[in-house]
């Protein structure tokens, strides 16, 4: 057996070795820890032109079944010692938590905590799907028909597939995609370049829980082969910066899930309080190694706001980067060192621009780019900005990293921008009124509630169920 | 010795009759009476008699510098004329010309002499006599489009034609017009689908990516194929695998041709999964020769399996073209039967691995 595992694509569940080849390597050591088949965009669609069948292969079984499946998944997925590859390799929990933070950068502690809310999303499913279906009889998914709420209601399923073009920098996000395989939908991945472990381990879990393996498609693949997933499956998510997702953003068929720019807005009424929340704030900004799109990139207020930039910079400046098992790890390493340069040269460049200043400079030892046992990392950057106008004001970046400007509480509203998830810590009940009414936030946290606190039952990005299933009017004779 | 290799003897016997064919092409092109109005030009200007100092391949290696494309573009094709040909009308063949003057060959009967003998190299299961062949990719000013008519009348066929113009395309890829980059191609591929549905039709010569997309519109198989010709674009082992077992089925006779206007055809020796689908091609010796070079110090040939810049001499009584740098990159490959000399294997563009090449959609 060779000793580096090679992670095949995946052809309705059928491992297929490409001649196409890349490495994984280590972020710090450079060392090859598998192969990975990649495939050409013509195989995708040759495939995708018999997606029915594996569709047909999930249909065979009911909702109820695939929840008990997604729990078994989720309890392998966590705890199971799975294959990995073709060449028979397999790969412990803790072999992946290994794998996987020497790949991404992620400390142990984060992999862990993102394994964690993936095994929650599986071993959830039943709450996952009734708050995304608003408590629907899963059974009329079965039957395509029946009476619920005293109405006739029959659902059908929008698409053959949901594509799946993944990122490389938070695993969790895979967690997104759980659902369509109770809903009965195969899903077709195209893994992040660095990171095939999570897409791969879940459907290994899957099967190993009795899912039947044609109903997994996963394709390394190139700009073209994601076109291909994107556009043939019927449904797909894309994960990205605005570069890459503005071109599907009238797409309804494609879900893009692109920078959060998630903030924390505080009341008039609660700002004589600040000191109080500077924990919620610095763990918003920093927890998950700041890589969240729901990680706060933004803190407004009313006032105060070069104290509350001062205390933030003095709690996550002095960060540095430790060794990824350390368990109170704080920072990730990046996988792409050139992503971190360029991160670094683009803060530096906005800074030039009058209005701002990086407050954590003066807390921070040495420059903001690091090496750490041959890692490269950023450091926290918190930014006092003097409007909201300010190239830095709002923006999201890789690490942690958060402006704080004060603007009026009658203004924040209208400066704020689409905001994937608002923490606004008031007890106002005319503010509070307002937030509600915002069509610009798709996350409300009324209180002192961290950004980064999700609720199952709850989507905070899209609905899958209504993603992937339309209602019809039926009307039957009886 | 293994079946696919080629003895030292049958080695210096092609080496033999390359020097004696160098010799007898130098001296056709550098001789007043049968030379062209170029290279006696050129000759006078070098200073030197190629006539008398080159007695080999390698003295040409020697002694020639790469040959100018810019002399193609620039120079009217009379110069071109040996006088042996004089008065006799010439064909006008373009290479590239994606924007500005493109590269211009003349030639008479070279292209029939290149096909002609590559006809003896395929297969009539796959390329049945007496029949129809389609031809669906670069037409207009190429040598390509007498090329296959003659391969096909060679064989006793007729050939039906879709262009697809590739300066148009690389246009609108540069300029990022994807979309209609995409409508073009499927309007291209749409007239061949009409053609082999409503005419029968055996053989195709395409490009990878139209036969690709044309396999997605129409059984090949069912619609009376059983032998394609490929050409024109890189084809990486993977991209070679996934023609013949999924577009082609296992089923249909797979042919990739290495050619240009300047060379003519280079076959390849028959593509196999124990070769991981590597395509090599072997040019047509005498006629013309490939060497892999170092791409900093082009003197010098590329070991074996190493990647290198492909060079072309040219070597016929119509054209002579010494060291020609081409456009590619390749792996060198020792002799391989039926060839007794060195091959040039999965070609593609120089300087692929560098940067980003447009080669289009075709």
């Amino acid at each position: 057996m060779n000793s580096i595992p090679h992670i095949p694509c995946l052809r309705r569940g059928a491992s297929y070795e490409s001649l196409d080849q890349i490495d994984i390597t280590g972020y710090a050591t450079e060392q090859t820890l598998a192969t990975v088949s990649t495939v050409n965009a013509g195989i995708i669609r040759r495939d995708l032109k018999r997606i029915n069948e594996a569709k047909a292969t999930l249909q065979n079984f009911s909702v109820d079944q695939l929840i008990d499946m997604s729990s078994k998944a989720g309890e392998a997925f966590l705890k199971e010692t799975l294959p990995l590859g073709d060449k028979g390799h397999h790969q412990s929990p803790s072999d992946y938590i290994n794998t996987l933070s020497s790949t991404s950068g992620l400390p142990h502690v984060m992999v862990k905590r993102n394994m964690q809310k993936i095994y929650h999303a599986l071993t959830h499913m039943r709450t996952v799907l009734n708050g995304l279906t608003r408590g629907l009889d899963l059974s009329i998914l079965d039957r395509g028909y029946g009476e619920q709420f005293g109405t006739r209601i029959s659902y059908y399923s929008t698409a053959k597939a949901l594509g799946l073009v993944m990122p490389s920098n938070s695993p969790a996000v895979n967690s997104l995609w759980l659902p369509a395989i109770p809903l009965k939908t195969p899903v077709i991945i195209k893994p992040g370049r660095e990171e095939p472990w999570t897409p791969y381990r879940l459907i290994q879990s899957f099967i190993a829980a009795g899912c039947p393996a044609e109903a997994f498609g996963f394709y390394p693949t190139d700009h073209e082969g994601a076109g291909v997933i994107l556009q043939t499956c019927g449904r797909a998510l894309i994960f990205g910066d605005k570069n890459t997702t503005s071109q599907f953003a009238n797409d309804p068929r494609i879900q893009i899930h692109g920078p959060g720019f998630s903030k924390i807005l505080v009341g008039e009424d609660q700002i004589e309080q600040w000191p109080d929340f500077i924990d919620l704030m610095a763990s918003s900004i920093a927890e998950n190694g700041g890589r969240s799109c729901i990680n706060a990139s933004a803190v407004i207020v009313p006032k105060y706001g070069l104290e509350i930039a001062d205390a933030l910079a003095k709690r996550l400046g002095p960060l540095q980067p430790t060794h990824p098992e350390d368990a109170e790890a704080r920072l990730s390493g990046f996988a792409n060192p050139k992503m971190a340069t360029y991160i670094d040269g683009a803060i530096e460049q906005d800074l030039e621009e009058a209005g701002a200043q990086d407050i954590t400079a003066r807390y921070r030892t040495g420059k903001r780019q690091m090496e750490f046992e041959g890692g490269t990392y950023l450091s926290p950057t918190i930014v006092h900005c003097n409007s909201m106008n300010h190239p830095l004001a709002n923006r999201e970046f890789l690490c942690p990293y958060a402006s704080v400007v004060e603007v009026p509480q009658s203004e924040m509203l209208e400066s704020i921008g689409p905001s994937l998830v608002v923490t606004a810590i008031t007890r106002d009940p005319s503010f509070t009124q307002e937030l509600l009414n915002s069509d610009l936030i798709e996350r409300l946290n009324l209180g002192a509630i961290p950004t980064m606190k999700i609720s199952w039952d709850q989507p905070h990005e899209g609905n899958m169920f209504e993603f992937l299933y339309k209602r019809r009017s039926i009307e039957r004779e009886a | 010795m293994s079946e696919n290799t080629v003895s030292n003897d049958a080695i210096q016997k092609s080496r033999e009759q390359l020097d004696a064919h160098v010799i007898d092409i130098v001296r056709w092109h550098f001789s007043e009476d049968t030379g062209c109005p170029f290279w006696l030009e050129w000759a006078k200007k070098a200073g030197w008699n190629p006539v008398q100092e080159i007695k080999s391949f390698d003295d040409l290696l020697l002694r020639f510098p790469h040959f100018q494309d810019e002399w193609l573009r620039d120079l009217q094709p009379e110069v071109w004329v040996p006088k042996a040909f004089k008065g006799k009308p010439f064909n006008v063949f373009e290479t590239g010309g994606t924007t500005g003057m493109p590269k211009q060959r003349i030639g008479w009967e070279d292209y029939k002499v290149d096909y002609s003998e590559f006809s003896e190299k395929i297969s009539d299961a796959h390329f049945p006599r007496d029949h129809y062949w389609l031809m669906m990719g670069p037409t207009g000013p190429r040598r390509l489009r007498l090329a296959i008519e003659h391969l096909a009348n060679v064989r006793g066929c007729s050939c039906y034609f879709i262009d697809l113009d590739p300066r148009f395309v690389k246009k609108l890829i540069a300029g990022k017009q994807f979309d209609v980059a995409r409508s073009y191609m499927d309007h291209v591929v749409d007239q061949a689908v009409t053609i082999l549905k409503h005419r029968s039709v055996s053989a195709v010569f395409t490009t990878p990516k139209l036969l690709e997309a044309l396999s997605e519109k129409i059984d090949l198989w069912e619609a009376g194929i059983r032998g394609v010709f490929c050409g024109g674009t890189t084809m990486d082992p993977q991209y070679t695998r996934f023609l013949i077992e999924e577009v082609l089925e296992n089923r249909i006779g797979f042919y990739p041709t290495y050619g240009n206007t300047l060379m003519g055809l280079a076959a390849s020796v028959p593509i196999s999964k124990e070769d991981n689908y590597s395509i090599t091609y072997y040019s047509p010796q005498p006629r013309a020769v490939l060497r892999v070079v170092n791409p900093e110090n082009t003197e010098k040939v590329q070991a074996y399996d190493a990647w290198g810049r492909v060079e072309l001499t040219t070597l016929t009584r119509e054209f002579f073209m010494p060291r020609f740098l081409e456009r590619d990159e390749a792996l060198r490959c020792p002799a391989r039967p039926p060839y007794a000399w060195d091959g040039v294997a999965q070609v593609r563009p120089f300087g692929a691995m560098e940067k980003k090449i447009v080669e289009g959609v075709y």
